[in-house]
């Protein structure tokens, strides 16, 4: 069980906090204290909104440990709406045709449906569909 | 690099075992039956030092401090071993630190040996241990593999240059006609347009053909500082005329544009710049095809081709045997199989056998020049070199 | 009753200042249940019911309903003194589902965290508690959630309603309420009706016990009790909302308390996705405010097996104006739907044996 690991994340997991690069105004996720953009230290904090649309899709079938009871599921990249790429799944795609392109939110979902009931249960980013209201 | 004030190092001695499913074979057995060839046909020092390139054994056979245990086994004792570990580009990145220890002249030779045994454990295993290659928190935690990773590049390459379907086939079908003559392949039979074409996804769109076997394998080289081998009147001496290793991002969705192989192909232009060589001296191209989509990508980053058109390269023949730059001579990734990270090695014994004259069936005519790349996960790490015959 | 009634009525008026559901997307239909265990024959409880996908818990469906209201509220999540979350389905046995709520939404460290049960009336338990935390000035805001995952045995008459969602209130000063909640009554008492022991899957029920003895007694003595006390009848209500544990126990109740179809018909939701045990009654009320207007009084009743009723009754303010467009509207989740058949929900729901 990796717990430290997991909880260490949970800014990052739960509210997509990345960081804002103070000088150039870059956002960048996940966090990494040096802006990728212009090379200077960026350790403010910033929560991402969450929107996005999807820059590249797929499914996987044949899984990792953690990760082979809930196959198949869609592993994407999602370009968020204030610049950074981010990996993540899809979720709650019934019926709605995965494109590239299209717009999708934040949602927090069980990343592993752990086979072991157990260990620790672990909650982060997802992206599905936008939901109108 | 000023290649004045550095030693000149060749290839003294090769071995490789095939590549396949070793059921009955050890991993420090797998490394000393192909360290045992390359000391038997070795012509140069013995060596002082080993430098043995592997990925998984920690999490596949539970064995760290690999080295030592491959040294001790193959008689070795008493000499320099360690451990290099880059994801994909072990073997690559082992022989870059053998040639950096002779080049230096610390050490007169050395022995570079990669060894790898994927199948010792079951696929979900196999699956975890790959995704740790990844960036674990942010890529495999969220269930990335680096074959799912391959299809995000490949859909993504595919939607932004409008590739047209089965354009990949190209790279699978050469890799297998090049395999069916390589006697240590995993897969020694050529495969028909029509069978990709066929094929079922293992991750859309990504077919079967398109994605490397996991494999067992192992393979060795002997590097000497030249002035200590004798040349041989029949086979030509092969010296390393480059070498270089360049980083990208770790995590793929941490580039500017993930469709592009930066690393790939600034370690390609500092091999150039160190040899003084340039495309049209290269004869051959060991490229790292671990999926159709980084064979393309991988001729983009060479320069081989344009951004968005490697895949054109592989259509008409372009990369066969007596193509305009043949790939993968021996079968690849593909068709030899990919062995972690012995696959490195293998690309050297194979780029070395080209320029020796050795190939026999998949011999590139008159080939003097060959660029080799080992890549870690999607080009994170990129290990080229150069291997050119020594003009007598 | 021979006793006064005594009212929990806060020091300060208090009220909700946001709220937000949440409903899965998935939907299996009655008549699939009724094709698998009893070859289609009898009348079905519902027409379909909410099931949660394979992602989805007690946190993650609590998390998004919290999120909701607090797109409608529009405070800091800083300013949460507590969150509590009711449920019969936490996700851990021992470890609150409401600090991994808190965490996501922002309102650690400085806060109550608690996880409350009381079968299906855990969700109003928890928002008595917050009115009265809030109307003693001991806090500005506190946010209650309801929500569950509901177990039904395989063949079990509840596998056909038992069903996913839920609701969060944010519970705060009256002066920034959309809806005041006037007061409060509880009817309680011993009555096992209805229970899971420690360790076991899913629970066990006394079939027709459940109602006249369980159901109608409490929601009926809380509800009279809560009009004697306030001296309202039912005509001075817009709305009224029961817990739902199925198309007919609401309906029936409602007529025996004295209201009419059409006060009853905004909040029942139970044909369309199911009993959401402790988001039963609460995600009625959330369909009701979506739609509710300045003046509309609103009584709640919900039921806990064991058994007990929560009443409250809650008058709308002129703050409800434009609430409801600010998130996700429980119509919409309603709306969203599809429909799997019961290999698919045996699969989501973990019924299949794999060890």
């Amino acid at each position: 069980m990796d717990i430290p690991r997991h909880w260490r994340l949970r800014k990052q997991r739960y509210g997509l906090v990345g960081e804002v690069c103070e000088h150039c105004d870059s956002k960048v996720f996940p966090p990494r204290d040096i802006c990728p953009d212009c090379g200077e230290e960026a350790k403010t904090l910033f929560s991402f909104s969450g929107k996005g649309e999807v820059y590249s899709h797929s499914t996987v079938y044949d899984a990792p440990k953690g990760f082979d009871e809930s196959t198949p599921y869609t592993i994407a990249m999602v370009k968020l709406e204030e610049g950074p790429l981010v990996t993540a799944q899809l979720t709650d795609l019934q019926e709605k045709e995965v494109k590239i392109g299209m717009p999708v939110e934040m949602v927090t979902r069980k990343l592993r449906e752990a086979g072991d009931e157990r260990s620790m249960i672990v909650y982060g980013y997802k992206f599905r569909p936008v939901m109108s209201h | 690099m000023e290649n004045n004030k550095i030693h000149t190092v060749v290839i003294s001695g090769l071995g490789q075992t095939s590549v396949g499913e070793h059921w009955d074979i050890s991993l420090r057995e797998l490394a000393f039956f192909a360290i045992e060839k390359a000391l038997v046909n070795n012509r140069g020092g013995y060596p002082q030092a080993l430098y043995l390139a592997n990925m998984l054994a920690p999490a596949l056979s539970h064995q760290s401090h690999l080295a030592t245990m491959v040294a001790d086994f193959s008689g070795l004792r008493g000499i320099e071993a360690t451990t290099i570990e880059a994801s994909g580009a072990s073997g690559g990145m082992a022989f870059r630190q053998g040639y950096m220890a002779v080049a230096s002249g610390l050490v007169d030779s050395v022995i570079v040996a990669g060894v790898e045994k994927l199948t010792e454990q079951t696929s979900v295993n196999v699956n975890s241990a790959f995704a740790t290659n990844t960036d674990s928190e942010y890529e495999a935690d969220h269930g990335l593999t680096p074959t799912s990773q391959a299809a995000l590049l490949m859909k993504r390459y595919i939607y932004e240059y409008d590739v047209p379907d089965f354009a990949f086939s190209g790279f699978p079908v050469v890799a297998h006609a090049n395999g069916a003559s390589n006697k240590n392949a995993m897969f020694q039979r050529a495969i028909k347009p029509e069978s990709y074409q066929r094929a079922g996804f293992v991750s859309e769109p990504l077919n079967m053909f398109d994605v490397a076997p996991y494999a067992d394998g192992a393979a060795a080289v002997i590097l000497t500082r030249a002035e200590l081998v004798a040349d041989l009147p029949e086979i030509p001496t092969v010296s390393v005329s480059g070498s270089s290793a360049v980083i990208d991002t770790l995590a793929l969705h941490d580039r500017q544009n993930p469709i592009v192989f930066n690393a790939a192909k600034e370690s390609i232009a500092k091999v150039y710049a160190q040899s003084g060589l340039g495309h049209s001296d290269i004869d051959l191209f060991e490229l790292f095809d671990a999926y159709s989509i980084f064979g393309a990508l991988s001729l983009e980053a060479a320069g081989f081709s344009e951004a968005g058109k490697g895949w054109e390269l592989a259509q008409d023949g372009r990369i066969n045997l007596d193509g305009e730059i043949p790939i993968s001579t021996f079968g690849g990734l593909k068709a030899r199989g990919y062995p972690g990270g012995a696959t490195g090695v293998y690309q050297i014994v194979e780029a070395a056998t080209q320029l020796m004259g050795l190939a026999e069936e998949n011999q590139v005519k008159g080939a003097k020049n060959a660029l080799v790349q080992s890549l870690g996960g999607p080009a994170s790490t990129a290990v080229t070199h150069i291997l050119s015959q020594i003009e007598r | 009753m021979s006793e006064k009634i005594t009212l929990l009525k806060p020091e300060n008026p208090v009220g909700i200042v946001g709220y937000g559901s949440y409903v899965p997307r998935y939907r299996l239909p009655a008549s699939e249940i009724s094709r698998i265990w009893t070859d289609g024959m009898g009348g079905l409880p519902i027409e379909e019911k909410s099931v949660a996908g394979p992602d989805e818990d007690v946190t993650t469906m609590s998390i998004e309903a919290a999120r909701n209201s607090l797109k409608r509220a529009g405070i800091s999540p800083q300013d949460i003194r507590a969150v509590w979350v009711g449920s019969e389905s936490h996700p851990y046995a021992v470890k609150p589902t409401s600090t991994i709520v808190a965490e996501a939404i922002g309102a650690v460290p400085s806060t109550q965290a608690a996880d409350w049960e009381f079968a299906c009336k855990a969700g109003t338990e928890a928002m008595v508690a917050a009115m009265g935390l809030v109307g003693s000035g001991m806090a500005r805001y506190a946010l209650a959630i309801g929500m569950d995952i509901a177990q039904g045995r395989p063949g079990d008459p509840l596998e056909y309603t038992a069903a996913a969602g839920g609701a969060a209130f944010l519970i705060g000063p009256g002066e920034e309420a959309l809806a005041i909640i006037e007061a409060s009554y509880s009817f309680v008492t011993d009555t096992p009706d209805f229970w899971r022991r420690a360790y076991q899957k899913y629970p066990e029920h006394g079939h027709r016990f459940t109602g006249e003895p369980s159901y109608f007694k409490h929601i009926t003595e809380a509800g009279q009790a809560m009009m004697d006390a306030t001296d309202t009848k039912p005509e001075d209500y817009a709305y009224c909302v029961f817990h739902q544990p199925n198309t007919k126990f609401p309906q029936r109740v409602g007529k025996m308390l004295g209201f009419n179809a059409e006060q009853i018909k905004t909040g029942l939701l139970v044909p369309k996705i199911g009993n959401t045990y402790s988001g039963s009654a609460i995600i009625g009320l959330t369909a009701i405010l979506d739609e509710a207007k300045l003046g509309d009084n609103i009584l709640m009743v919900s039921y806990g097996s064991g058994a007990g009723s929560d009443a409250m009754v809650l008058s709308v303010t002129d703050n409800i104006s434009g609430k409801s467009e600010k998130a996700t509207t429980t119509q919409q989740y309603i709306e969203r739907r599809t429909e799997i058949d019961y290999a698919t929900y045996a699969r989501l729901r973990g019924k299949l044996v794999k060890k």
